[in-house]
């Protein structure tokens, strides 16, 4: 593969984003490319918006994934899907937790959260992979294995080798995590 | 190349051998490096690690800084290497480059690291340390903030080599950093020079693959070399200073012009750019088939390049994230080129943002997607205080009075926003102090409340209270003592009893500190408990004295504990009055028509209840003391 693979990650501080992003990026590693990665610090734990970008390929030099560029967006949230809906090419794959995080702006009136936010991404993203992460992670019994439900999905957007992803579970959450972990990345590459 | 080692390992065994390597701390043969390169472990790091495991690479014995985004995870990094390395958080920036100039000069390998406004703190001794020199290398590390993503300003740390005539380095990615890290030590001591290593936060805090190599110490032993000519810059030893400076500013220069941080990379000759930094990064993408020249150590100035490249290309453009600080050098040199014209000076650049400038440079219209009408008005996510925050309390108590308050920088500068609202001005740490006096010595006719952090104060509030007792002010002073440098991440502070080694030691109190400035009036109080906060207040302003108030309740981000129970707002007591929403708690939301605690959120402080006036918000019962998920 000689051409660059970027992916954009989005979603709310504390949803697990940048956890996504390291695993995404240990499984290009794993698979023998050049990766480079860039997330957004700071503020994000106080309840902002947090964006992980993630490129890998024979040589990567920006860190930084350009407009219609990105094969895959995937979002833990629907309305910062639809916030970072430019990064996206244009055939490229949309994968999005059906959830609402409603911000401070929303619930103290200044905002309005849409109402029809399905309907939008279906507009926006051709190519919409729309699942409720949170809900299969809690079959398992963690919701906090909805990142990994995310990854699953993205996976099928991406050329990566299933034991790359298995590599890079396997050194990124605590030991008693990690089954858990490859079965929500499993389920989340049932969602198509 | 030998039977066996297959060409990706070759591959690195050049670009292993080709990396920049500091003079006088490794000379290593060929088959050495053929051996080390089959052990080389390649890691994902950011370049804040990078840099510290340059710095542990380079035999750092010691380092030193005080946190601020995006450079604080160099030390935090740099401490796992204890006990090898000695870290410290000094109370603030001038404090911590003193710690490492000394030593420095004892002869030792130390680095300071802070954000690129720490510099202005601790500017004066970098000015009179490049004139003294060093014997242990010293790289003081600074991270500017193109485009503000944490920070109040986005000047240009270049600026402050050329002003204290140091040597720069500008790492573009972390492979680079760890590298350029071990050049600039290098340089320092062949030089005697303090050296600057400035990052940026697209280069601090993205990921890359780094090559790791072998920790080495010098020889030489740690011990003053008795040498006051030498270390001590009165005008008769000063003036002398001042000449070898510029003496040592010419082997500089020439050490830039051979150093392998800064490169040609021929291609097509129609152009030829130069960078610097991750805009090199940036460039790679936008014109990949341009020429270029790319810096990296960057002051003095490697000229000879400059002038190989320029002349070798029909058209020579400079792309630089801030300043035009490659373009005004070039154009000194009397070489025609292109560049704040074409790329924009303020902000961060990025290949979104060259790709335009390209289209503009080809004599194009840029292509700037529309949003389209299903993307727009999406409602903003700023960041806001957390559930549970004890500083909230007090915005919500400020609201209460009609007065300025002078604010500063920390979690608490999110209260200037509505709702809560009740900060007036912030310039830069400490301020909050002093400007309060500022104000009402101007005979602003408002009472004035100044506001800063635990960590701030110990930064640079003391000086500012020592100035109101001095001087006869009458402001009121709050320490908003969430027992943590929260705002950068949760560093300790010399309030906290924790060293950054992860040792116990005295806790200085806040309190004692102010009494021993001067200021009589001196209270501690929780933040969560309304009325005291409010009549406290109303004490101090009305005392015409100067007072201080220490508001006491650790950040519950830090301890992950709720502060109490867990609230509820009855739908059916509930006026519908949503004053509780001015409190701006992340989880207090709207449903429907009345406002409704989300229990997982919730931070249990309780604040709702006591402002309510329908009696509507209260505590659930049992959670206390829970994990919080927030
Ligand atoms: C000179 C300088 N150094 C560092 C920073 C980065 N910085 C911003 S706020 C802050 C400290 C915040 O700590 P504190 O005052 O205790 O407030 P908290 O965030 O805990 O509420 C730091 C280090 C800065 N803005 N300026
Ligand atoms: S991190 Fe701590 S101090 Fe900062 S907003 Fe959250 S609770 Fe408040």
């Amino acid at each position: 593969m000689r051409e660059t693979q970027s992916v954009v990650l989005a979603g709310v501080g504390g949803q697990g984003i940048l956890l996504a992003s390291e695993i995404l990026a240990k499984a290009a590693m794993a698979a023998g490319y050049d990766v480079k990665t860039n997330e957004v610090h700071g503020m994000a734990q106080r309840g902002g918006s947090v964006v992980a970008q993630v490129r890998f390929g024979a040589e990567v030099h920006s860190p930084l994934v350009a407009r219609g560029t990105a094969r895959v967006l995937g979002s833990l949230e629907q309305v910062e899907a639809l916030r970072f809906w430019e990064y996206l090419a244009q055939n490229g794959l949309a994968v999005v937790n059906a959830q609402a995080v409603v911000p401070v702006t929303v619930s103290s009136g200044s905002a309005k959260y849409p109402e029809d936010v399905e309907a939008r991404l279906r507009r926006a993203f051709s190519r919409l992979v729309y699942m409720n992460a949170a809900e299969e992670a809690l079959k398992l019994g963690d919701i906090r294995a909805a990142n990994t439900v995310l990854l699953g999905a993205i996976s099928k957007g991406l050329d990566l080798p299933i034991d790359a992803w298995q590599e890079a579970i396997a050194s990124s959450v605590k030991a008693k995590l990690v089954d858990l972990n490859i079965r929500a990345f499993e389920l989340g590459m049932k969602f198509h | 190349m030998s039977r066996g080692v297959r060409a990706v390992e070759w591959l690195v065994l050049v670009e292993y051998v080709r990396s920049p390597r500091p003079e006088g701390i490794y000379v290593r043969s060929i088959p050495q490096l053929a051996t080390e390169m089959r052990t080389v472990k390649r890691e994902m790091m950011s370049g804040n690690e990078a840099l510290a495991r340059g710095a542990y690479e380079a035999g750092v014995v010691l380092g030193t800084g005080y946190p601020g985004t995006p450079s604080t995870e160099i030390l935090e990094n740099l401490v796992r290497y204890k006990p090898e390395v000695y870290c410290e958080w000094s109370p603030n920036e001038k404090v911590a480059f003193e710690v490492a100039a000394g030593a420095s000069v004892a002869g030792a390998r130390s680095i300071v690291t802070m954000k690129h406004v720490g510099l202005n703190v601790a500017a004066d001794p970098l000015m009179t340390l490049s004139y003294l020199g060093v014997v242990g290398g010293f790289v003081a590390c600074v991270a500017d903030d193109p485009g503000m993503h944490s920070s109040q300003n986005e000047q240009d740390t270049r600026r402050y080599a050329s002003f204290a005539k140091v040597p720069i380095f500008e790492p573009s990615d972390s492979q680079e950093a760890k590298d350029f890290m071990l050049e600039a030590m290098g340089i320092s001591e062949k030089f005697s020079t303090p050296v600057i290593l400035r990052s940026t936060t697209r280069v601090s805090h993205s990921r890359s693959l780094v090559n790791l190599g072998e920790r080495s110490l010098p020889e030489r032993m740690i011990g003053l070399v008795k040498d006051p000519p030498r270390f001590v810059p009165i005008p008769v030893w000063g003036r002398p200073m001042r000449q070898r400076l510029d003496e040592r500013l010419k082997g500089l220069k020439e050490a830039s012009e051979r150093s392998k941080a800064n490169r040609i990379e021929w291609r097509d000759r129609s152009l030829g750019i130069i960078t610097a930094s991750i805009a090199y990064q940036y460039v790679r993408d936008a014109w990949p088939e341009a020429s270029v020249l790319k810096l990296g150590f960057s002051n003095p100035f490697p000229d000879s390049m400059v002038v190989e490249l320029t002349s070798g290309v029909d058209k020579v453009l400079v792309v630089e994230e801030l300043d035009d600080i490659i373009e005004e050098h070039v154009k000194s040199l009397g070489i025609q080129c292109q560049g704040r014209s074409i790329v924009p000076g303020i902000g961060e650049l990025s290949v979104d943002i060259l790709l335009d400038s390209r289209a503009k440079y080809e004599g194009m219209e840029p292509v700037t997607p529309s949003v389209p009408e299903y993307c727009q008005g999406l409602p903003p996510r700023p960041p806001v205080l957390c559930p549970g925050c004890p500083h909230r309390g007090i915005f919500c108590a400020l609201g209460k009075h009609d007065v300025v308050v002078t604010g500063d920088i920390g979690c608490y500068s999110l209260g200037a926003f509505k709702p809560l609202d009740r900060m007036d001005t912030i310039l830069c740490m400490g301020a909050g102090i002093s400007m309060a006096q500022g104000f009402q010595k101007a005979g602003e006719p408002k009472k004035v409340v100044g506001i800063v952090g635990d960590s701030t104060f110990f930064h640079s509030g003391i000086t500012g209270l020592i100035d109101i007792a001095y001087n006869k002010g009458s402001s009121t002073i709050i320490v908003l003592d969430n027992r943590t440098t929260a705002m950068t991440g949760h560093q300790d502070h010399p309030g906290t009893g924790v060293t950054l080694m992860g040792e116990k030691t005295r806790a200085l109190s806040i309190e004692d500190i102010g009494r021993a400035c001067g200021i009589e009036m001196v209270f501690t109080i929780s933040p969560y408990d309304l009325s005291t906060v409010k009549e406290t207040l109303s004490q101090c302003l009305e005392s015409g004295e100067p007072s201080l108030i220490v508001s006491r309740a650790p950040c519950p981000l830090k301890e992950r504990r709720r502060v109490g129970e867990i609230r509820e707002i009855s739908h059916e007591k509930c006026k519908g009055c949503e004053l509780c929403l001015k409190l701006a708690c992340p989880a207090i939301e709207m449903d429907k028509d009345k406002p409704k605690i989300n229990k997982i959120l919730c931070g249990g402080c309780g604040l709702c209840e006591q402002i309510c006036p329908a009696g509507a918000a209260s505590a659930v019962g049992k959670t206390k003391g829970d994990k919080a998920d927030a």
